[in-house]
């Protein structure tokens, strides 16, 4: 961070200090950096503006200092997002691709329906995280958290990976609902979950070593961002909550 | 043995000296009622849904089919229908499955309403020699508007909110890639491109083939969020929330995975053959304030340039609902009443639940105005319009226009047999089977789908004329042009209509 940059001092980098301003000027700047080329845009002094880069697309990195209201991301595709503070609720709803990465805690429904990329959490998030995502051939949505979560995490979960890296076993809230009604994607938590803990249609198994391997790249980039030694985490043990079915419902129904 | 068969829904009979043995009926039939063996068409009735393809197809008009031929003890409460569902219930132990809409009988609100018509005080109009404004704008109005005068000019200061602009007040409702062929929805899209109308896409995203009809498509958001992403908003004409559906409201959808084939995975963005599976609630609107954020997101992703709808069932509290969506910033309401038709839905759900569209919008209606709040969004009614009358009586309760959806596959030739969730539909509609969506020609159902348009729309303006009205506009909310019949007092405080005679 340098204090020289102004709107124009750079070409590719610009500021916007947002104090006062309301969410759809606040965007209509950010789309207007991103059309005349900026590739990075800091915008300091926000308070609770929501969708800040709601439906954004291209290759261009936002740097946000304070807290966002909901639904940051919503629908972006492509772009950066690094939050200096925490999330109101659904950061990365219906996200498309790109990356959120979030020094702090968020709210509910973090990753909502979230379809692609990846969303970093530092510390916690609120109820419902990961809810009904879903993956498509190269798209495969990627929520990395490092704290607690609370009840149905990756409730409906059609696809892509959580992983839940928080330190076991004293600090994770582990609550009710885990992977309820999931019928695709994984969920991969430190440490252990009781079965108590898992939801309708979820059931755990252990990491092979194959699947550990895969984990690890994550845990790297998870430790890159918020300066953590990876090797505490990567050494610890892991469970997975996987769907006992693709179809959850499908003995539910008999015809008319 | 405890239960035992039933009796057969349906009892074909072919008449051998007029049967010529071409076999079509064979062909035609994907429940494989038919087969042909020494020299001779034979049927199994028990496989029959009635879906009529055979009637259609067979040259000699050689087949016949009779409903229930086998007799129940008749008894006004254990119907037949009652009856059966407890003994397939006490086989399977599950949830009943139902297709199209609501079938129990009751009495339709439509059918006691009748419309007015000028007699020598107030001359009516001929629509032939008169223009007849039908054009209707969906989406917010200002209240009022600041002007200024500059050299004769008028130039209006008020924002103004976008609209869609219709030729006709009669839409095609949202059923999904997925639930319906691709055939069946360009079939659909083509005929209100050509009429100046709208369609919606349902929750099944937009297949690239629909991409040259995006401007008369409004795509819908639901609680699944399948094929939803920024591209799929800024191509549609609008964007509709979808929070429930007249035809199962309250609980959410589910496409089982045989649907879910190499194409339909391409528009909604799934795995091939995995459930996709809409939950009950959208997981980000628990509150008329959350609705509000997602109707505000996703103006915000499309820059505020289109109308957001929400689509909700008629149920008990609409009104109240309704006047809560009126202020979350949402262009338009969707009211879809308790026979809206479905590919699936329990059978509960379809019969029991929700109430008619025309208690709803007339309610809706009354509790906008009384708040001041009428222009702040349209109104739109769907679930049982059958005729281009029932168009005219909801638009006089307070629509702005209506949403079609059986009307239009029966224009396609569905017969309304409800057997849509089998996937077998022998009319290339409610199916993914390729060789029975070729059944359907785009050319053919486009034209059909696109007469059945204009001739309500006729009718509509041959009624308006009637009644000595020229514009759409001077319909709406003229609950004046409508009288009671046989409608209990109530019904009539609700509708806000007087009785015949009165």
């Amino acid at each position: 961070m340098s204090d020289q940059w102004g709107p124009d001092a750079v070409m590719d980098r610009v500021r916007i200090d947002a104090t006062g301003m309301h969410y759809t000027p606040l965007n209509m700047a950010i789309r207007a950096a991103v059309a005349e080329g900026a590739r990075e845009i800091e915008i300091d002094h926000v308070m609770g503006q929501r969708f800040i880069a709601d439906g954004l697309k291209g290759d261009v990195r936002l740097i946000i200092h304070g807290v966002p209201g909901g639904d940051l991301g919503m629908f972006m595709s492509g772009p950066t997002c690094i939050v200096h503070g925490n999330c109101d609720h659904a950061p990365g709803n219906t996200m498309d691709s790109g990356l959120i990465v979030i020094h702090g805690s968020a709210g509910d429904a973090v990753a909502h329906s979230m379809r692609g990329g990846k969303v970093f959490v530092r510390d916690s998030i609120g109820y419902r995280g990961g809810i009904h995502m879903k993956q498509y051939r190269d798209k495969r949505p990627i929520l990395v958290l490092g704290g607690n979560f609370r009840a149905f995490l990756g409730e409906y979960m059609a696809g892509g990976l959580i992983l839940a890296l928080g330190p076991p076993p004293d600090s994770p809230i582990r609550e009710r609902g885990i992977g309820s009604g999931i019928h695709g994607g994984r969920i991969i938590v430190r440490g252990d979950v009781d079965d108590e803990y898992l939801g309708v249609g979820a059931q755990k198994s252990p990491l092979t070593r194959e699947e550990r391997d895969e984990i690890s790249p994550l845990i790297r980039e998870f430790a890159t961002y918020f300066r953590r030694d990876p090797d505490v985490l990567l050494e610890d043990s892991y469970v997975q909550i996987r769907p006992s079915s693709s179809r959850p419902f499908a003995s539910k129904y008999t015809w008319e | 043995m405890t239960i035992g068969s039933v009796p057969v829904k349906f009892r074909i009979s072919v008449d051998h000296d007029q049967c010529m043995l071409c076999g079509r009926c064979v062909e035609n039939c994907p429940y494989d009622v038919f087969r042909l063996e020494n020299g001779k068409i034979h049927v199994n009735s028990r496989k029959c849904v009635a879906c009529h393809r055979c009637i259609a197809m067979c040259p000699r008009d050689a087949i016949n089919i009779r409903e229930r031929p086998v007799d129940y003890r008749s008894h006004p409460v254990w119907t037949t229908e009652t009856r059966e569902a407890i003994y397939n219930q006490a086989r399977t132990g599950k949830i009943i499955l139902a297709g199209m809409g609501n079938a129990k009988p009751y009495p339709i609100i439509f059918d006691s309403l009748v419309l007015d018509a000028c007699q020598v005080t107030n001359p009516s109009i001929d629509p032939l020699r008169e223009p007849m404004e039908l054009r209707t704008y969906l989406g917010k109005k200002p209240s009022r508007l600041e002007t200024r005068q500059r050299d004769g000019d008028v130039e209006v200061l008020t924002s103004l909110s976008p609209n869609l602009q219709l030729e006709t007040p009669i839409m095609i409702g949202h059923m999904s890639y997925g639930a319906i062929s691709l055939n069946a929805q360009a079939s659909i899209a083509r005929a209100v491109s050509d009429a100046g109308t709208f369609m919606g896409t349902g929750e099944g995203g937009l297949h690239q083939s629909l991409y040259p009809y995006q401007d008369h498509m409004i795509v819908q958001v639901a609680s699944g969020r399948f094929g939803v992403d920024i591209n799929y908003l800024e191509r549609g004409a609008a964007i509709e929330i979808k929070i429930g559906q007249g035809a199962k409201p309250g609980i959410g959808g589910h496409l089982p995975g045989e649907k879910v084939c190499e194409d339909v995975s391409c528009t909604r963005m799934i795995p091939v053959g995995s459930d996709a599976i809409s939950p009950a609630p959208h997981h980000d609107i628990y509150s008329i304030e959350d609705l509000k954020q997602l109707v505000r997101s996703l103006k915000e992703a499309t820059e505020w340039k289109k109308p957001v709808f929400v689509k909700i069932a008629a149920v008990h509290n609409s009104a109240a609902i309704a006047a809560g969506i009126a202020r979350s910033a949402a262009d338009a309401v969707v009211i879809d009443g308790f026979r809206g038709g479905t590919g699936a839905a329990p059978r509960v759900f379809r019969d029991h639940v929700g109430i008619p569209v025309e208690a709803a919008i007339a309610s809706v209606d009354a509790k906008l105005r009384s708040q001041g709040i009428r222009n702040e969004v349209s109104l739109i009614a769907s679930g049982g319009i059958r005729e281009s009358a029932d168009v005219a009586k909801v638009i006089a309760l307070g629509a702005d226009a209506v949403y079609i959806g059986t009307a239009a596959l029966v224009a396609m030739g569905c017969r309304v047999c409800g057997t849509c969730y089998r996937g077998l539909c022998p009319w290339g509609i409610a199916t993914q089977r390729p060789d029975l969506v070729a059944r359907l020609d785009p050319e053919i159902a486009s034209r059909n789908v696109g007469n059945l348009i204009h001739a309500w729309t006729l009718e509509l303006s041959e009624l308006m004329g009637a009644a000595g009205i020229n514009s759409i506009e001077s319909l709406r909310g003229n609950r004046d042009r409508l009288r009671g019949y046989l409608l209990d007092e109530s019904i009539m405080k609700v509708l806000d209509v007087r009785p015949v005679g009165a």
